[in-house]
């Protein structure tokens, strides 16, 4: 009998397919950047690619994934479409939101992207809305909100896991645990031993695991995830993972020790991943190498098709301010 | 529908009635906030009386204390099609949960290009005369006003906070629905069952030629006093309650001040900076030439809501205060 437990091969390659892509993304992103050709801050997700891809494998296409201004691993797992996805990047009319979000607030309702928000915390308090209504409904829908460590020690935080607990909602929170909350490393911001403890304080389930971990992640997210659906309630997950390429793109990490950063870089997720699929006899090189491409070819038609996107009207800034024109 | 019996009832009646007849209309209607259930004592001014005995708890929820948690389910569940009410107890408590406000209720519609808007009703009460100090009473709906995304709406009788907290309800943008503690006792002329009052549109309460006086919420009530006594004076005196702050029905105060040529704008909330500068600067820029005096403005004065009913007087803006307003802009 199978292990519900376990990924089959098809599952695992889907989760490497999606992780691929979102390297693919942030590489491609960051050159396009560096060569003038998008003008954003940019908050790298190098490193924790197999969070979202193992999370997403388990979810619905109408569940609900909530992230943060760190969120384009979250949105490519989650299925946003390329073109308008990149067109949004660039701030062109094409994009997601017609180029009035931006990287920071990449939002497909279409996809389950309600909102993503660049406040730290502030998502944790949604998502028990969006959970509620999915309760109401019984639409049977999950809501996984994503964060990361720092935002744990905000009092959304607090406030969200709560009443999240007292209601039972169908919410799964990802705590996105890569060490640092911008500059300061974990122990410098955070009373607790680890973020999984504090679930205890709320009557939650809590899970730890590697995030790094493409069959751990996923197993944390399936036990979650079923949990939610089945009218069992929250449940926090700690994935613990890295950030390769600092908070904000040009920040070199230096507040991060060498041997550390060595030792993390050593251990990518990315070339362990595609190592152990080959190594286990899931897929070979060649099957892996095809994905890669079709990868590059479509997040390369992305780019293309949003550079040739025009950016928006300038009679954009007074429509979806309110429904109608408002006269203040 | 609910059926009215009685011809008068209080703004508190009024308003648990508008919430029994949206919720009764629409199953996305649903409520949030602190003791709002029957089994907690249907909210602590009894504005949500009734409603979870007959909607279920389900529907009808109390929260803990906490007010992004209120806030942010308010969002969240508006985000995926309901119609929340997120009851706010006091006005000055919405300041825990601004980043919800702000941030996010009043900026999704945009940032997300029309892909998703927040049909959230904030409902909060203020008001000094309570005794209850610096932390429970302020007005301060310009600041809301002056965050682009977010309507602002504050009713000064029962049947306007009935027909306007169903227009709220059911608009698909956030709305902040100001509710006066003193004026929730105050009887007034019961609602028509089912009569919503369009937001932005201003009320003309008295007719007036010598000055017109534009106010709202509870401020209403010590301007009509004051129209009626001067009345007796042979002032004439035209009040304008706006009902709502945004949208802002400009082109009422603009009619009537082009009638009397003068105007003088009343609200509890403290003069500096507040909703009647606005007022005043619009009326100026477009009726300078017929302006037989500057715009008078009245208001709290910029301190604290102070505790001690000697310091209180001084703080609210009393008939006396309106009316030398008044004379002053005669003059």
């Amino acid at each position: 009998m199978k292990d519900p437990k376990t990924p089959d091969a098809a599952v695992l390659l889907d989760i490497y397919r999606k992780a691929h892509l979102i390297k693919t993304a942030d590489d491609r992103f960051i050159e396009l950047i560096k060569a003038g050709q998008i003008a954003s801050p940019y908050y790298s997700t190098r490193g924790q690619e197999l969070i979202p891809a193992a999370v997403s494998v388990n979810l619905r296409a109408d569940d609900y994934v909530i992230t943060t201004y760190r969120g384009i691993h979250d949105q490519l797992a989650k299925g946003i479409p390329l073109r308008p996805f990149v067109a949004e990047f660039m701030g062109r009319a094409t994009g997601t939101c017609k180029g009035k979000g931006g990287p920071m607030h990449i939002t497909h309702l279409a996809s389950g992207l309600p909102v993503t928000t660049g406040v730290v915390g502030s998502g944790l308090p949604i998502a028990n809305g969006l959970a509620w209504a999915a309760q109401l409904k019984k639409t049977g829908q999950v809501t996984v909100c994503n964060f990361g460590d720092g935002a744990s020690n905000i009092g959304a935080f607090h406030e969200a896991l709560n009443l999240a607990s007292v209601w039972k909602l169908p919410v799964v929170f990802v705590c996105q645990n890569n060490g640092y909350a911008e500059h300061t490393k974990y122990e410098y911001g955070t009373g607790a031993h680890a973020i999984v403890d504090r679930a205890i304080g709320y009557g939650m389930h809590g899970i730890q695991c590697n995030g790094n971990d493409a069959v751990e992640m996923w197993g944390a997210a399936h036990e979650a995830i079923e949990r939610a659906r089945s009218g069992q309630g929250p449940t926090l997950i700690e994935a613990k993972t890295f950030r390769f390429r600092g908070h904000l793109l040009g920040d070199d990490s230096h507040y991060i020790a060498k041997d550390e950063m060595a030792a993390a870089i050593a251990a990518d997720p990315m070339p362990a991943l595609r190592a152990w699929l080959i190594e286990q006899g899931h897929a070979s090189d060649l099957a892996l190498a095809e994905i890669d491409n079709t990868n590059r070819e479509q997040f390369e038609d992305a780019v293309q098709f949003g550079l040739a996107s025009p950016y928006p009207d300038v009679s954009e800034l007074q429509l979806d301010v309110y429904a109608e024109e408002v006269r203040a | 529908m609910s059926e009215v019996k009685a011809r008068r009832m209080n703004m508190s009646q009024a308003i648990a009635m508008a919430m029994y007849d949206a919720m009764e209309l629409d199953s996305s209607v649903i409520a949030l906030g602190e003791d709002i259930a029957d089994p907690q004592g249907g909210g602590v001014f009894k504005c949500t009386a009734g409603l979870s005995d007959r909607f279920g708890t389900e529907r009808v929820r109390s929260t803990p204390i906490a007010e992004q948690a209120i806030m942010g389910a308010a969002v969240g569940a508006a985000l995926a099609g309901m119609r929340p009410v997120a009851e706010i107890m006091l006005m000055n408590f919405i300041t825990v949960a601004m980043d919800q406000v702000v941030n996010h209720a009043a900026k999704l519609r945009f940032m997300t290009g029309g892909q998703t808007h927040v049909p959230l009703t904030i409902r909060t009460a203020t008001g000094a005369g309570f005794g209850t100090g610096g932390q429970h009473a302020d007005y301060l709906e310009a600041w809301f006003a002056h965050t682009a995304g977010i309507k602002v709406v504050a009713p000064s009788t029962p049947a306007d906070a009935y027909g306007l907290l169903l227009s709220c309800i059911f608009d698909d943008d956030p709305c902040l629905f100001v509710e006066s503690l003193p004026l929730y006792f105050a009887m007034g002329e019961a609602p028509v069952a089912g009569e919503r009052i369009p937001l932005g549109k201003a009320k003309v309460v008295r007719e007036g030629s010598d000055i017109t006086v534009v106010s709202y919420s509870r401020t209403m009530v010590e301007v009509q006093a004051v129209a009626k006594e001067l009345e007796k004076q042979n002032i004439s005196v035209e009040v304008i309650d706006l009902r709502s702050i945004v949208p802002l029905d400009m082109d009422t105060v603009l009619a009537s001040v082009a009638k009397t040529g003068r105007l003088v704008v009343a609200h509890e909330a403290q003069v500096d900076f507040g909703v009647g500068a606005e007022i005043a600067t619009r009326v100026h820029r477009e009726l300078f030439g017929q302006l037989r005096a500057p715009v008078g403005r009245v208001g709290a004065a910029r301190s604290p809501v102070p505790f001690s009913k000697a310091l209180e007087d001084a703080f609210i803006p009393t008939k006396q205060r309106i009316t030398a307003a008044i004379l002053e802009t005669l003059r």
